[in-house]
């Protein structure tokens, strides 16, 4: 089975001369079906068992859960909305539908335009296709608003993989994180586009005398509705209803900024909090699922335990403290809610944990990670123009972990000429080793 | 062991704390908070307590830094573990009394290979053809010049070659009998000298040296005569030390921690005269002190040659692999640096030196560990330095699509069937070549792949034997990961950061972080864990000639 698979591929390779993109395309796809036959030439005889793909993938795994998740909440956001299956197990085939009808185009071109460029680039430098971006490709659709409109997103695709990541080398050199630069560019480049509650729910248009309708139905939810409607399940319809009175589809942290904690808990019970049954990028609100994947990572090692924990540490600090501050409604909420509202704990399982471009020392990955809870909880609670501050802190701070790194490198460099200072001086005794050796992991 | 109860119970809590949150959600929302609430306060109270203890450790080894209190004791703030690292000693053995100071090195990894060499001689290999070749030593001009002709007849200890810059270092035959060949490599380099051994053995006869009367440059053109300069080696660099100097002190590791490694207590078994013998004549080159690793981690107590040494500093060290490395024991001793200057030898390297002295001639006789999954039994042979491997290992071969390694799978080189043993290597590793396709190699949850990695089964069988190959199982990519290669070197170092300053050249960066304490050896985990394949001992080596070149 696998040696005529093996044969089928071989047959069908690309000559390299005579068509070179071609060849690294075929490359990246067979390399990615076989690891390759190479063999160890000079150094270690053996390696390990474990290689970028395998650790880029297993990032992805964690992931899986909250498309899952994500794609039927796209859908049941967008029915509770219209006051349709207002029960989450409601409407489960209706939702999932219009949840992948949704998702689908996001994640395709997303990865068309990131690894199309990363392909383009593989074949221009002669190497092979590098796997970083598996990893940024699965986590740009799941921090963009489900109706953002795809040509922003592939814009913005475009410029994270291209200017954060080629400019500088490659997977490995970057120094932002692609997917977060993604983010960001959406962010600073179409405000106005992102901006507003409904963004957050997948199908609702703004009225142009006020108030919110659900958008009509497309002809590919009419292709389901005959599906359904032979099966005798319930069908999407046209579409083009009102929405149920009340509504404003903002998020928690957009009620929490303007009118605090009650408020919140008048529109979302802490258990649909907690459960991520609310309006939000596509997959970073659930917070048992996203535990769930940051268990998993940190019982592979993939992601260090480190950040993760400092970067609880210091959000936690800083909320108490604003708490202790107290000046406006969103300071006075109770600092252990600040982890109900958005999207702190995929940041920190997902996002901070990027290795390429965290600190890399043991303890410059406490300094780090403490800081970014400390920054992007200043910035969600004092900026008033967006009420979410991870996005911010981690790029603000992956372009001081060179510079952390710097200072744990140089007490490194001073301890260790001390110690041999130390030796030059007095023969006997020993001097012990440094009571600080780094990684004690 | 540890480690695996550690995540066991780390994912019970960890589902603990998942089921009641899920319990809580249910039964009314609020509640939770509550719970998050406690669950921080404990945290918090925790490394509260924490906090305190390691503050006041530090004050306590302050303190008796001012009273003088020797650390080495382990009576305060012993060493490189504070309070926690006592807390999770492993259990000393008990063949050590309690006042015995062990170093406890937590980091490293062992790498668990099947074709372990049974303990005991398989008298019937017996290898015919030798080689001295020049490529085993560093810091050597590339041309030797030739003392003999091809077809001349040599005894055993007969001069055979000298270094061009430095004419009274000289290369001995190992063996009695007829050079047969000069093998020459790019730019007229000599590869190897090989000379076909005669059937009975003849030496050339040392004159005696009274060790005790006479002095320490009488002893060094005595030992420069009897070729056995190249057994010492120097750090930095592991080049052939340089007999104009003294060292500060000299190291020995008396174990060795390498996949499938000799077992050395094995081999100095009936030797102990030799080795203390050794040891003696060490004592007077040396201005400082004869340092001795011991295995504080085996099962028994070490061979009596090694407890019971004279004359050297005994230093116990616990742990897993590179442990066993004498640049490790050195770091955790006194660390050297460009300007302080050490010796090292391995265990056999100090019994052909103590041989010279009680039998008067140069006995190159070395116990070879045969060891790897491809042959049929892996055993101990009696040979010589630089015996030919295709002698070794003939009738031995369970398979014929394998490489052949003088030295351990780390950081040994690659043999062809009809090359030689190096001359500081007493394992031969045959391994499996794994030039062969895997299919979904990156998800699948391959059984048979050593690794450090919990993303493989094999991490919940703590105990198991791997059978090796060479495939690399993956291509070669930038540096991504960080942290993996601290995890498996025991020493006060940034590894990775040192490979990127050696990689762009950054001389003062590459001796701040350690690169003097380094050699290919020490390093060679690290390439083995390597996530992007990178050529660590290759980076190291190239850092090391670097900085060789500007001292």
């Amino acid at each position: 089975m696998k040696n005529a698979l093996l044969k089928v591929l071989k047959n069908i390779e690309p000559d390299k001369e005579k068509s070179p993109f071609l060849h690294t395309a075929f490359d990246a796809f067979f390399t990615f079906a076989f690891t390759p036959n190479l063999t160890t030439k000079d150094g270690v005889h053996i390696r390990d068992g474990m290689d970028l793909k395998r650790q880029m993938v297993h990032v992805v795994l964690a992931l899986q859960v909250l498309y899952l998740f994500g794609t039927y909440n796209i859908g049941h956001q967008h029915f509770v909305a219209l006051g349709e299956y207002t029960g989450f197990l409601q409407g489960v085939h209706l939702k999932l539908i219009y949840g992948l009808i949704k998702i689908i185009p996001i994640f395709v071109v997303t990865h068309v335009v990131g690894l199309g460029i990363e392909f383009y680039y593989a074949y221009k430098k002669g190497h092979g296709v590098e796997e970083g971006f598996l990893v940024s490709g699965a986590l740009i659709p799941l921090i963009m608003p489900p109706d953002i409109p795809l040509w922003i997103l592939a814009v913005s695709v475009a410029f994270a993989v291209w200017i954060g990541k080629e400019a500088f080398g490659g997977t490995g050199m970057n120094i932002l994180n692609i997917a977060l630069l993604a983010r960001v560019f959406v962010f600073f480049a179409y405000p106005t586009y992102i901006s507003g509650d409904e963004v957050w729910i997948a199908g609702i248009e703004k009225a142009a005398e006020g108030g919110y309708f659900g958008q009509a139905y497309g002809a590919v939810y009419g292709f389901f509705d005959n599906i359904f409607a032979g099966l005798g399940l319930a069908t999407f319809g046209a579409g083009g209803s009102a929405v149920v009175d009340g509504y404003t589809g903002a998020t928690p942290l957009a009620i929490a900024s303007k009118e605090g904690w009650d408020a919140v808990t008048q529109t979302y019970t802490t258990g649909q909090m907690l459960w991520g049954t609310i309006p939000g990028s596509i997959g970073e609100s659930s917070k048992p699922l996203i535990i769930v994947g940051a268990l998993f990572l940190i019982i592979t090692k993939i992601a260090d335990w480190k950040i993760m924990v400092s970067m609880v540490f210091g959000a936690a600090v800083m909320a108490l403290l604003l708490n202790a501050w107290g000046a406006t409604e969103f300071m006075e909420v109770p600092w252990y809610y600040q982890f109900y509202m958005g999207s702190f704990l995929f940041a920190m399982a997902f996002m901070a944990t990027d290795p390429v471009t965290a600190s890399s020392t043991a303890t410059g990955k406490w300094i780090y990670g403490f800081l970014i809870g400390f920054v992007g909880m200043i910035v969600r609670v004092l900026n008033p123009a967006y009420p979410e501050g991870w996005m911010l802190a981690i790029l603000f701070m992956n372009v001081f972990a060179p510079l952390i790194d710097h200072y744990v490198l140089q007490a490194n460099i001073n301890r260790r000429a001390k110690r041999i200072k130390a030796t030059m001086k007095s023969e006997t005794p020993d001097a012990p080793a440094p009571a600080t050796a780094p990684a004690q992991a | 062991m540890k480690q695996t109860v550690s995540k066991g119970i780390l994912l019970i809590l960890a589902m603990g704390a998942y089921t009641t949150s899920w319990a809580q959600a249910e039964s009314g929302g609020n509640g939770f908070g509550s719970v998050l609430t406690y669950s921080l306060i404990a945290i918090a109270v925790l490394i509260f307590f924490f906090l305190i203890i390691q503050v006041s450790n530090n004050l306590l080894a302050i303190e008796a830094k001012q009273l003088g209190i020797d650390e080495e004791s382990g009576e305060v703030g012993a060493g490189n573990d504070g309070f926690l690292g006592r807390l999770f000693k492993p259990k000393k053995p008990a063949f050590l009394d309690e006042d015995t100071p062990v170093t406890y090195l937590r980091r490293g990894h062992d790498i668990a290979l099947e074709g372990e060499a049974e303990l005991k001689f398989d008298e019937s290999v017996q290898a015919m053809t030798f080689a001295v070749q020049p490529t085993n030593f560093l810091g050597i001009s590339p041309i030797p010049k030739m003392m003999v002709e091809e077809g001349a007849e040599v005894k055993a200890g007969d001069h055979l070659f000298f270094d061009k810059n430095r004419p009274e270092m000289k290369w001995v035959a190992p063996v009695s009998g007829e050079v047969i060949g000069i093998e020459r490599g790019a730019k007229r380099a000599i590869t190897a000298v090989t000379i076909l051994a005669d059937k009975e053995q003849q030496y050339r006869a040392l004159p005696a040296f009274d060790l005790d009367n006479s002095n320490r440059d009488q002893l060094v053109a005595y030992l420069l005569d009897a070729g056995a300069w190249t057994l010492f080696r120097q750090r930095p660099f592991n080049v052939v030390a340089d007999y104009n100097e003294v060292p500060r002190d000299i190291y020995i590791s008396t174990f060795d921690t390498a996949p499938l490694a000799p077992n050395l207590d094995f081999i100095v078994e009936g030797q102990e005269a030799a080795f203390q013998k050794g040891l003696d004549v060490l004592a007077k080159l040396t201005s400082g002190s004869v340092y001795l690793g011991l295995n504080a981690g085996g099962e028994t107590a070490p061979a009596k040659a090694f407890t019971n040494a004279k004359g050297v500093k005994q230093r116990w060290f616990h742990g897993k692999h590179p442990a066993g490395n004498v640049g490790v024991q050195i770091h955790h001793t006194k660390p050297i640096s460009l300007s302080a200057k050490v010796w090292t030898l391995g265990v056999q390297e100090v019994l052909t030196l103590g041989k010279i002295f009680t039998e008067q001639r140069y006995n190159a006789e070395r116990i070879v560990a045969l060891t790897g999954a491809e042959l049929k039994k892996p055993l101990y042979v009696k040979t010589k330095v630089g015996a030919k491997i295709e002698d070794l290992l003939k009738d031995n071969l369970a398979n014929d699509h394998v490489r052949f390694i003088s030295g351990d799978v780390l950081s040994g080189k690659r043999k062809e069937l009809n090359g030689f043993l190096d001359f500081y290597d007493d394992q031969i590793t045959v391994v499996e070549e794994g030039d062969d396709y895997a299919l979904f190699g990156w998800l699948l949850p391959s059984f048979n792949t050593p690794s450090i990695s919990t993303t493989f089964p094999s991490a919940l069988v703590p105990d198991m034997k791997f059978k090796a190959e060479t495939n690399t199982h993956g291509e070669r990519r930038a540096f991504v990961v960080t942290g993996n290669y601290e995890s498996v070197l025991p020493m006060d170092l940034y590894p990775q950061e040192l490979m990127k300053s050696i990689l762009i050249g950054d001389f003062e960066k590459m001796e701040g972080l350690g690169l003097p304490e380094l050699v290919e050896e020490d390093v060679a985990l690290c390439e083995f864990v390597c996530v992007s394949k990178q050529p660590v001992q290759q980076i190291l080596r190239q850092g090391l000639d670097t900085m060789r070149e500007q001292a």
